[in-house]
């Protein structure tokens, strides 16, 4: 993976989130402007799929559990020619449209429609136990957000997947410490995230998510551990790319102006 | 009834290997025969059912026919967001299996009285809701559900149901059964493990019975034909009022009036629980009684 290509493309995907929120006055950005790198990596090259191969039973699976922030999984799904890119800037949001704000199964390469949190990990670990069961080799990802670990049941998926060794899953945290009323420090204390982890079994690796060698190197590592599931702890900045957007909660509930929609663009060249 | 369940879930395990069972941690001395024969199809997702019914979503999108099973509202009501989105919205292929439906966990109080989840299972889309009468229909849904693709909810009762019906059935999606038919002016439709203490009891002797083995959907033709037939109509249910079986009935009756296909309307009668939590101790048929259904 060449790392110019990769800024590159997750430039591209950021342009066009940041243009999804403006043209329908959506929110949920900084989300997903957070998620772009990883998601930017985990489709070039990572994650055996492609556009031809949707439906084969032994492709990788990826499983976007905070729903909220399709913007840029839209985007990189587009880019990479699972639908068009027109088709989706056209639809996203509109009325009669299957690109809902929230991601959606009806559409190519979407594996699982989420929305309300703390569904995605359980949904992962049953096709991790799937390909484990059939003896087929697929590997499943999963992204939730760090607010998202708030909810129950996803420490019942996170026993569960130490349990039965569930090594074909990756869980990513989306680490960038805001949650919908205020800092996750302040709502619901996560830390030492990386130590809980531990405790449950698994096997834990901490990265800055918005650098691609620690990226690419991580899921690397996850490819060559077994017997345990892999977490990857992603620290990330929510709102990553657009100055004004960087460590704000605005961002989750506002879509920018004309004015601050071409400073987006301007600072995503 | 969970043992009739389980049986012809080995009889159907033997036959397809894509059928996968999950359990919440209950089932002893009932699942241990499929745990022994599909060591590899059988799991104990323990006490988590939130993350059963996603794992069961997810094995389901990975190819098998997924059982969850547990008692009373753990199944359903404990996780019926996981129901509705991961299972029912992405239409996944899974069996929930409740045992215990109505008061059969009696004495254990109301946490356990299972007399809602019928209502609640009912108003979201695509799940085949079912309810067996008795050890025969279980095993005629069990095998119903082996071969359906998608979701379906079965509330069972418990163990030591009498059989009502005298020969094995083979269930069509709907189907109503004629129990007992004799051209009489009444007739009373009844669902679940209560059936048997209905078709014995004196208020039956003068009329026609017809069990309700499916609560969605119900076959349109078959319940037209009663509804043209009879001047009365009891429909009787271990389950809350509100959007139970008889909820089922009349607004599937008040449909097919509209459109035509019934003629006259039926004076329908509902006899189910009436919005309200048991609060005392009891047999299932002291609270039965106490509830009014018998």
């Amino acid at each position: 993976m060449n790392i110019n290509n990769l800024n590159e493309l997750a430039k591209k995907i950021r342009r066009l989130s940041v243009t999804m929120a403006y043209n329908t006055n959506t929110s949920h950005t900084g989300g997903a402007l957070s998620i772009a790198d990883i998601l930017v990596v985990l489709y070039s090259g990572v994650m055996n799929i492609s556009p031809e191969i949707t439906e084969d039973p032994n492709r990788d699976r990826f499983v976007l559990s905070k729903g909220h922030c399709c913007a840029s999984l839209y985007s990189v799904l587009a880019l990479k020619g699972f639908f068009e890119v027109e088709q989706m800037m056209k639809g996203y949001g509109r009325d009669g449209s299957q690109f809902f704000t929230h991601v959606s199964h009806k559409l190519n390469g979407i594996e699982l429609s989420t929305g309300s949190l703390g569904h995605g990990l359980s949904v992962s670990a049953g096709m991790a136990l799937g390909a484990k069961s059939q003896n087929i080799s697929y590997n499943v990802y999963c992204l939730v957000g760090d607010g998202e670990l708030d909810e129950g049941s996803n420490w019942e998926a996170i026993m569960f997947a130490a349990h039965h060794k569930l090594d074909n899953l990756c869980l990513i945290v989306d680490k960038n410490k805001i949650q919908a009323l205020g800092n996750t420090k302040d709502v619901l204390s996560l830390d030492p995230l990386d130590d809980k982890f531990k405790a449950f079994q698994w096997n834990v690796i901490s990265i800055d998510g918005h650098n691609f060698e620690s990226i690419i190197n991580a899921f690397e590592k996850f490819k060559n551990t077994t017997e345990k599931p892999t977490v990857i702890i992603c620290s990330t900045i929510k709102g990553k790319g657009v100055s004004y957007m960087e460590n704000s909660l605005k961002w989750h509930y506002s879509a920018p102006n004309e004015e601050l929609f071409n400073q987006a663009l301007e600072e995503l060249k | 009834m969970r043992t009739a369940f389980i049986n012809q879930l080995i009889i159907e395990a033997r036959k397809s290997d894509k059928i996968f069972l999950l359990v919440g941690d209950l089932g002893y001395n009932v699942v241990e025969p499929f745990a022994r024969e599909f060591p590899n199809r059988f799991m104990n997702a323990g006490i988590a059912e939130q993350n059963m019914a996603g794992v069961a979503a997810g094995l389901a999108m990975s190819g098998f026919n997924v059982y969850t099973y547990s008692i009373g509202n753990f199944p359903t009501l404990r996780c019926i967001e996981q129901i509705r989105n991961d299972i029912a919205y992405h239409h996944a292929n899974v069996k929930i299996v409740a045992v215990g439906g109505g008061y059969a966990y009696s004495d254990l109080g109301a946490t356990h009285h299972a007399t809602e989840a019928l209502g609640m299972m009912r108003t979201i889309p695509n799940i085949v809701i079912s309810s067996p009468s008795d050890p025969i229909e279980a095993r005629a849904l069990t095998t119903f559900s082996s071969n359906y693709d998608g979701p379906m909810y079965i509330q069972l009762g418990k163990a030591g149901e009498k059989i009502i019906h005298n020969k094995n059935l083979s269930l069509h999606l709907g189907d109503i059964i004629s129990y007992k038919v004799s051209s009489q002016t009444e007739a009373i439709i009844v669902t679940g493990s209560i059936a048997s203490a209905i078709v014995s009891s004196v208020r039956t002797e003068k009329t026609d019975v017809y069990t309700l083995p499916f609560i969605k959907p119900i076959n349109k033709a078959q319940i037209s034909m009663i509804a043209n037939q009879y001047d009365d109509i009891t429909i009787i249910e271990e389950n809350q009022k509100s959007c139970g079986a008889g909820s089922a009935v009349i607004e599937q009756l008040s449909d097919l009036y509209r459109s035509g296909e019934v003629k006259r309307y039926p004076r329908v009668h509902r006899i189910a629980i009436d919005d309200f939590f048991q609060d005392v101790s009891g047999s299932q048929q002291f609270l039965r009684k106490r509830s009014g259904l018998l």
